[in-house]
This record gives structure tokens, C-alpha cells and sequence, in this order.
């Protein structure tokens, strides 16, 4: 049933419309999910439920299952740069309040200054 | 000179697959830097969560669950239409392809009906994004950087959603016109690409927003 274009590999209407029904069912698991108390667990399952179905959007809407692999290595650049700034932003904020001993004597001078 | 090649191919291509090659480079480039524009607001929000964790879920609640949900039942169905369009085109139905474009348009056009009840109770209450803010019935600190943060995220998205919408109704009018066919459909592809992208941020938006503690 598969078919080819000029351009190569045409999705079958099945694999779309799969692929449609389980983002669907997975947006009920991740509301489900959401009424049960997991405590700092539901951030994560939430966000690996979003991190499945965005990786069913990009592989088979997006064609990056059958298309040439730059474009998949450009579009996981993006991710990856995208967790840097993140992963670096949180750990300067989250480490704010701990002062090395010379910032601290910094901070007592300028206040016995100001 | 390319007089060998079809119409469609632009002079500075040696051929059609140079071209459809290049179009599709470009567009992921391009997506690339989206996914680092939302990024950026995405590593906002982790930082004002981080500061005010208690602030975020009380304030989560003025979100209706149900209109989200909705809208992202209505933007992964809207994925599946522009795919189908587009693979109407592969396998030459343009009529079909004006269909699912057409159904693409609607489903973003109930998108935004949906995020304009939500937007418009919010500002009939006083929940407004910054020093606009007024709400009385949040408790926490600084409630209105959650929606600062709200209004700038689902801001940016609408308009997406919106220019999605006007390079879907090009696509749609050059359909009809005929000019595409299973051998040349780049630009109809390249905005689905797009469209994707945009039902792709949702994806995360949804939860991070609607669906915290």
C-alpha cells in the first residue's frame, strides 16, 4: 500500500492517522496523570508524556523518520543548545544564596561603606 | 541556464532536488531558531517556577482545564489535517489537499476562539500579565508573574497560530490555482513544517501551564 511520489516516501494514511489517535490518548494519560498526587514526580511524567508525543509529531508529521539525517541533526542541535541555556540558567539561579567567604566579606564592606 | 528545467525550479538551482533540498535546510534552520525563541521563554518560566513554586500552582488554578484540553485536542488534530493535505498533494488530489487545508484553517480559527474566552475572562477579573495585575484571590508572592509569564507564552503562540493561518490560506489559494503537484509541493510542505512546530510548543505549554501540582 505504500506509495512514492517524485519526492520518495509518502506516509501511508494509516501510519497518520495511528499516529494522530495516540496523541490524542496520550493527552488523556498526561490529564489523567495530572489528578493523581505524585508529588515532584509530576513535573517529570508530565513532561516525558509531552517529550513522547512531541517525538511522534517530529518523526512521523514531520517526516524526520524518512527524510535525509541533517535535518534531524539540525533540529536535535536546537534541543540540545536549548538544554545548555536551561540547564546552565538553573544553576546559576538555584545556587544564588550560597556565598563564597570573600563574596560575603565583599557584601559586609560594602554595607559598613553604604 | 536551466531552460531544461521545470518552471517551477528557480534559476539559481541546478535542479529540483537541489532546490527541495535547500527549501527544506532553510526551514529547519528556521525552526531551529523558533525552538530557541520558546526556549528562552520556556527557561523563564522554569526560573520564576523555581523562585515561586507555591505562587505557580495556586495561581495554575485560574486556568481552565477543560478549554485547554480542547484546544490541544483541536491543534494535534490540525497537525493531522496539514498532513494530509499534504500527502493529498504527493498522490495528486488537490481537491483534497484544499479540503484538509480548509479544515486546517478552522481547527486554528477555534484555537483562537477558545484562547479569546480565556483571554477576555482574564482581563474582565484583573488577572493581567505585569503591573497591569489587579486579581485579589491568588495567594503568594508576586501572582502576576505567572501570568506575565502566561500572557508572554500563549501570546506568542496565538501569534503563530495566526501567521500559521495566513501562509495556510496562501497555500490553500495557490492549490486551487493549481500550482502544485506530485512532483513540486515544497512550499505547502514547508508550511506544515510550521504548523507542526506550532502544535509542537503547545504540546509542552499545556502541561507546564494548565496541568502543575
Amino acid at each position: 500500500m505504500s506509495e512514492h511520489s517524485q519526492h520518495g516516501h509518502v506516509t501511508p494514511l494509516k501510519t497518520y492517522l495511528g499516529v494522530g489517535a495516540a496523541l490524542l490518548f496520550l493527552t488523556v494519560v498526561t490529564v489523567a496523570v495530572s489528578l493523581v498526587d505524585l508529588g515532584g514526580f509530576n513535573v517529570v511524567v508530565a513532561l516525558l508524556v509531552a517529550t513522547v508525543k512531541g517525538s511522534l509529531v517530529v518523526l512521523f508529521f514531520m517526516h524526520l523518520l524518512h527524510d535525509n539525517r541533517i535535518y534531524l541533526a539540525v533540529f536535535l542541535g536546537s534541543l540540545i543548545f536549548l538544554a545548555i541555556l536551561i540547564i546552565f540558567t538553573m544553576f546559576d539561579t538555584m545556587t544564588r544564596d550560597e556565598m563564597t567567604p570573600l563574596a560575603e566579606l565583599v557584601v559586609e564592606q560594602v554595607k559598613l561603606m553604604v | 541556464m536551466n531552460s531544461t528545467q521545470p518552471a517551477y525550479v528557480q534559476h539559481h538551482f541546478v535542479d529540483a532536488e537541489q532546490q527541495r533540498e535547500s527549501s527544506k535546510l532553510g526551514m529547519w534552520i528556521f525552526l531551529l531558531t523558533e525552538v530557541l525563541t520558546f526556549g528562552g521563554l520556556f527557561a523563564a518560566y522554569a526560573v520564576f517556577r523555581a523562585w515561586y513554586p507555591d505562587m505557580f500552582i495556586n495561581a495554575h488554578k485560574a486556568l481552565d482545564v477543560t478549554m485547554g484540553s480542547i484546544n490541544t485536542v483541536v491543534l494535534i488534530t490540525s497537525s493531522v489535517t496539514i498532513a494530509l493535505a499534504i500527502r493529498s498533494l504527493q498522490i495528486g488530489k488537490a481537491i483534497a489537499a484544499q479540503r484538509y487545508l480548509i479544515l486546517t484553517l478552522l481547527l486554528a480559527a477555534t484555537f483562537l476562539v477558545i484562547k479569546y474566552f480565556e483571554y477576555s475572562h482574564k482581563f474582565h477579573v484583573g488577572q493581567l500579565p505585569g503591573h497591569f495585575y489587579t486579581y485579589e484571590g491568588i495567594e503568594g508572592t508576586n501572582p502576576h508573574v505567572f501570568f506575565g509569564i502566561y500572557f508572554a507564552m500563549t501570546g506568542l503562540h496565538g501569534l503563530h497560530v495566526i501567521i500559521g493561518m495566513g501562509v495556510i490560506t496562501w497555500m490553500l489559494i495557490r492549490t486551487a490555482k493549481g500550482e502544485f503537484s506530485p512532483e513540486y509541493y515544497t512550499p505547502v510542505e514547508m508550511t506544515g513544517l510550521f504548523w507542526h512546530l506550532v502544535d509542537l510548543v503547545w504540546i509542552y505549554l499545556f502541561p507546564l501551564f494548565y496541568l502543575i501540582g
